[in-house]
């Protein structure tokens, strides 16, 4: 009991940090830009905006306290989740985001799953290649892995629209709703890269599993490659995937802003996008806050199914890899 | 410290490069052989475009628009008529500038932040670590645009967010790496034998700390070039007239379906430029100087 205590206690104090850093670079980035910050907040110099939603915005930002005073109020606004009203579209931004989420949501979700089925596809193939020419094959797919995993999405999505859109016509082009025929090609445009990743990770996993004492244990009692494969080799394949499974969407998520664009989809990306055209700071701000929090969500899931896969993880405090070996951006 | 203990120790540390180099490679493999091939390429198209492409990347020719790929133009013509493939090799220094500087500037100021942590006291360690763990949660892309949207649009801008936005994850790697070097046993040694503090970071640490930065710097470019496209494809970072990479996918972006060659080659170069990199930078970084 005191063990979950401390793991929720451990997990909110990461959303709160994670509400403190963008307040913090966020209230950073508008001093340094120049200028008005109320200025800045209704979208810069070329917005001319008007002297009174000026005022406005100064009297809800309370620009005419010290600075202090005013990081102070931006850090408990942060917090509270008071995102305010976008300045372009004189909405709220909860209520703006709250319309989008589920269609992005629908996308990250698919994509994982496609990045997942792929991944474990390549990897368990890799490990069950037998022969001369086979091996060669597992290494010309190293370096598919690697191509893959830096596979711009607005290239690979543009080229999936010109062959299957453009070209054979079975699929459309723009996606607008969530049914499986929308969602499929800007779903595979998201997982390639992502599945590249996994697929690393997987295969290496896999192959040092298949040499462990403990399958070759199983092989000596009689059992089958495909069922150490399956039985044995996959639980602890799977672990540093499932790991990097909060990373993986994380880069879904970034991958949507591009996607969302590229098929005409509305979403959460598209708004993002949208927002930062029209430097409507508020929406900025609350969609890279709901951004920030679904990561931390979506780790401490990620970490749970750690711990459900590996029982020796239970009595970790904290999950520990956020991020692929090496990797310099997520 | 005498002017011949200088000498033999740059000397030394010459023949240690020496050394790396030639084992590198030795280990560069089939895969390597490629992407340095195709780096090498990017870079003298960079430096010398009128090598590969003799042409003007801004000639309009209004009656040769929308020319599918053939004899005359490899990768067919834009909208103006523009040959796409002469635009493509001028705009390998842009993409490649744009993606080196905003890994400089990422490099830069990961190196602060990763040394600071390091080297630092305990509680400026903890909270260095804590922030740039957090930041480094945020995907790249999505901290990106959160400094356009204040910063304005532009290629500076872009590349200043770019940089700005993959700095957490140099200062992870950096303060990682400074640790180990700081408590190696060889810097131990060097303190007991009376060298002094700066002295020791300035020949141990910094030279064994800063090593594999080639490596990560080499893949970082890599990620960079894609993800400053990124912005310019979104419309944010440089604009259509501009050869750049991302800029052109811009301007074909509306013609995915009847013009795919707008879109193909510039995505076609800034995928083989990106991976190339990648892969280059993972073979430096699998053999590590002595």
């Amino acid at each position: 009991m005191r063990a979950v205590l401390r793991w929720l206690l451990g997990r909110l104090a990461a959303a709160a940090l994670v509400a403190w850093v963008v307040a913090t670079v966020v209230f950073f980035a508008l001093r340094a830009a120049g200028g008005d910050p109320s200025e800045a907040i209704l979208g810069g110099p070329g917005s001319q905006a008007s002297e009174e939603s000026m005022a406005r915005v100064r009297q809800e930002y309370s620009l005419d306290e010290p600075l202090i005073v005013q990081y102070l109020l931006q850090l408990a606004r942060t917090v509270t989740f008071q995102l305010g009203d976008s300045y372009a579209r004189r909405l709220p931004v909860s209520e703006l985001i709250g319309d989008q989420l589920p269609g992005t949501l629908a996308l990250a979700g698919l994509g994982l799953v496609l990045a997942w089925a792929l991944a474990l596809a390549v990897a368990t193939l890799a490990v069950s290649a037998r022969g001369p020419i086979a091996r060669r094959a597992v290494g010309l797919l190293r370096g598919g892995e690697v191509v893959a995993s830096v596979m711009p999405h607005f290239w690979l999505g543009a080229v999936l629209i010109a062959v299957f859109a453009g070209g054979l016509g079975w699929l459309p082009a723009t996606s607008s709703d969530n049914s499986l025929r929308s969602l499929l090609l800007p779903a595979v445009t998201l997982a390639v890269p992502v599945a590249g990743f996994l697929g690393q990770v997987m295969r290496d996993g896999l192959e040092e599993a298949h040499a462990a004492p403990f399958a070759t244990t199983a092989r000596t009692r009689g059992a089958s490659e495909r069922r150490v494969l399956w039985a044995h080799s996959l639980r602890h394949a799977a672990l540093p995937a499932i790991a990097l499974s909060g990373w993986a969407f994380g880069s879904l998520l970034s991958g949507a802003v591009v996607v969302e664009t590229l098929f005409g989809r509305p979403g959460l990306g598209r708004l993002l996008i949208d927002a930062t055209h029209a430097r409507d700071v508020p929406l900025v701000i609350g969609v890279v806050l709901v951004i920030a929090l679904g990561y931390v969500v979506v780790m401490s899931v990620a970490d749970l199914l750690e711990r459900v896969v590996d029982p020796r993880l239970r009595g970790r405090v904290e999950a520990v890899r956020t991020a692929p070996e090496g990797e310099v951006v997520s | 410290m005498s002017g011949q203990q200088t000498a033999s120790r740059s000397q030394g540390r010459a023949a240690a490069v020496g050394g790396w180099a030639r084992r590198w490679a030795a280990n560069l493999g089939p895969g390597g052989m490629v992407s340095a091939g195709v780096v090498l390429l990017v870079v003298l198209a960079a430096l010398v475009p009128g090598l590969f492409a003799p042409g003007d990347p801004t000639a309009v020719a209004p009656a040769q628009a929308y020319q599918p790929p053939g004899p005359g133009a490899v990768f067919g013509t834009d909208a103006s008529g523009r040959d796409v493939y002469t635009r493509v090799v001028h705009g390998a220094g842009q993409s490649l500038g744009v993606g080196a500087a905003a890994t400089a500037i990422g490099l830069g100021l990961g190196l602060l932040l990763g040394f600071g942590a390091a080297l630092g006291p305990r509680w400026l360690d903890g909270a260095l670590s804590r922030v740039i763990e957090v930041l480094f949660a945020l995907p790249s892309l999505v901290l990106a645009l959160l400094l356009v949207s204040v910063l304005g649009a532009g290629v500076g801008p872009s590349v200043l967010a770019v940089g700005l936005a993959t700095a957490p994850g140099y200062a992870r790697i950096l303060r990682a790496r400074a640790q180990s070097v700081v408590h190696s046993p060889y810097v131990t040694a060097a303190r007991l034998e009376g060298v002094s503090a700066p002295e020791a970071f300035f020949l141990h640490v910094v030279p064994n700390t800063l090593w594999p930065l080639i490596a990560v710097g080499t893949l970082g470019i890599g990620q960079a070039i894609v993800w400053v496209s990124a912005l310019s494809y979104l419309g944010l970072g440089a604009l259509p007239p501009s050869p750049e990479w991302g800029a052109m996918l811009n301007a074909g972006r509306l013609h995915i379906t009847s013009s795919w060659w707008l879109t193909v080659a510039p995505g076609l170069a800034i995928t083989a430029a990106a991976a190339a990199l990648t892969m280059l930078g993972r073979r430096l970084s699998a053999v590590e100087p002595a």
